[in-house]
């Protein structure tokens, strides 16, 4: 599988004027295409702040970063970001909020509109369509964001400790739902949690972070015995607790 | 099964019923308490408990009315006092939406403006009316311009302030979905400060009367302000109260409209 997202030796530093905090030092890892990757860390060591950085909200400040567009472009759109609440806006309806980012870049086109409307068929919410976010369920909220970030058509998908608003059960429920819909439209995702459990249902690849400054400890491959089943089912899996015990011997005792 | 259900509906229709009762107590004691008002006001000016000269009475104020209303004098003085108060209210809110939305785009511009924007909105603005006279004569400006300077700073200092209370995570989102600061006002900014923006214009609808009022005491030949200010310089107390009672009306009149278009926003955005 081709690389979709390479990251070299990037870093970043806070600056305040009682001194620097340098929340990323020298991470570098790949993306493949289709591939889903976790990123687990201690709170507070720079997660969100790479994120952003691969988003292109920020710049780095050291290292390289390079979105492997079909054109070689390093175009930003194409980078799908989900941030930890749904945020869709009241005062819009379900629709209205779906089509956000195509209002903003001026492609309402028929075909677009036409992939969103399959959208909302698929996912079950063309009843809700000129209902207010307020009338939906959490599962619903979190579908019509996904709706809203996948209508921009992104190659990458990036989670941002989702769906951390909603109560326990019903986050089992939603992220397993959520990340099979991204399987199902092909996309590739990279997820930041600080839940192991989720981390090892949901992805292929789990990369462990260091606390602040945050350098990349390891990366473990994940291959469950009962792949391709929900990641509910996964938490069944016999080799669950093995990479479950890998994962905390290494965010709590170096590698 | 069915007789549980017919018991739900009685409670159902009692409390609808006691919400009526409640309201109809309500409106019932306030017109009582106005009657009363009137009644008591009359009967102490009629038995000379008051003079009459000084705090007139209904009976004096409704035949001021009519007499006023004849000779076609009030309604000319309420059409300007009108006038220059919706006209204020207007140059108001536009105003403070055009310059607080300035200040969003350009955060350092707020901050080098931030002391003024203290200071203008602290001091007495009946204190800057003498100088809009020097400046501009006596004329309808002169009572627009003190209208607008009684709420614009306010204004300006509310919206700016709602601007800044929205969610920061969602213009995050803005920018996530690839759009510019552009985008985060028009899409974020601007209609999750609405309650606010509505709540300022209620708030400025009411200052733009007072600002009016002073500069027609000041600098009018026309106006609400102007009547109120000649009645009692010749001692014509009932035309002076007759003013202030249609001042209450006009009053209550622009906080009714502006709540009945609040209402109306509510609906369309069900809010």
């Amino acid at each position: 599988m081709s690389t979709l997202l390479e990251l070299k030796n990037i870093g970043y530093a806070y600056h305040s004027l009682h001194g620097e905090t340098v929340a990323l030092r020298d991470i570098s890892f790949q993306v493949r295409q289709g591939e889903f990757v976790a990123i687990v860390g201690p709170s507070g060591c720079g997660k969100s702040t790479l994120l952003s950085i691969i988003a292109g909200l920020l710049s780095p400040e050291q290292g390289t970063i390079a979105v492997n567009n079909p054109d070689g472009s390093l175009h930003y759109p194409k980078v799908g970001y989900m941030l930890q609440r749904d945020h869709l806006f009241e005062w819009r309806t379900v629709y209205r909020n779906a089509i956000l980012g195509l209002e903003i870049h001026r492609h309402l086109t028929p075909e677009k509109l036409d992939a969103v409307d399959r959208l909302f068929v698929e996912y079950g919410l063309e009843k809700f369509r000129d209902k207010r976010p307020s009338e939906l369920s959490g599962g619903m909220k979190q579908r019509a964001a996904l709706i809203r970030t996948l209508a921009l058509d992104p190659q990458l998908l990036l989670l941002d400790e989702p769906f951390s608003a909603l109560d326990y059960q019903t986050r089992l429920m939603v992220s397993a739902d959520i990340c099979r819909l991204i399987r199902a439209a092909g996309k590739t995702m990279l997820i930041i949690t600080h839940d192991l459990s989720e981390a090892i249902s949901l992805a292929d690849r789990v990369i462990v972070l260091s606390g602040r400054p945050a350098t990349v400890k390891t990366e473990i491959e994940i291959k469950l015995t009962i792949k391709d089943e929900s990641p509910l089912a996964a938490r069944n899996a016999p080799e669950f607790q093995q990479y479950f015990n890998r994962l905390w011997e290494v965010l709590t005792h170096g590698t | 099964m069915g007789h549980d259900s017919k018991k739900e509906l009685t409670r159902q229709e009692e409390f609808v019923k006691n919400h009526r009762r409640h309201h109809h107590m309500i409106a019932s004691w306030r017109t009582i308490l106005f009657l009363f008002f009137l009644a008591l006001w009359e009967m102490s000016a009629r038995l000379g408990w008051i003079d009459s000269f000084f705090f007139s009475s209904p009976w004096r104020v409704a035949l001021c009315f009519v007499e006023q209303f004849k000779s076609n004098h009030l309604l000319t003085h309420i059409g300007v006092t009108l006038y220059e108060t919706i006209a204020s209210f207007l140059l108001v809110l536009g105003l403070s939406l055009l310059v607080s939305t300035l200040l969003w785009y350009f955060p350092k511009l707020a901050e080098i403006l931030e002391p003024y924007l203290v200071i203008l909105n602290s001091l007495p603005k009946s204190a800057l009316a003498p100088l809009f006279i020097v400046w501009l004569g006596t004329g309808s400006t002169t009572i627009i311009v003190a209208g607008i300077s009684v709420a614009i700073f306010g204004s300006i200092i509310s919206f700016y302030t709602g601007f800044q209370q929205v969610d920061p995570e969602k213009i995050t989102l803005i920018y996530t979905l690839g759009g510019h600061r552009r985008d985060a006002f028009f899409k974020v900014v601007l209609p999750g400060s609405v309650p606010i923006l509505l709540s300022t214009a209620k708030v400025n609808i009411g200052l733009a009367l007072v600002g009016v009022i002073i500069g027609e005491f000041l600098a009018a030949r026309r106006g609400l302000g102007y009547l109120i200010i000649y009645g009692s310089q010749v001692f014509q107390l009932d035309m002076v109260i007759t003013s202030i009672l249609v001042l209450c009306i006009i009053a209550l009149a622009f906080y009714k409209s502006i709540q009945f278009i609040e209402h109306q926003i509510k609906i369309r955005f069900k809010m």
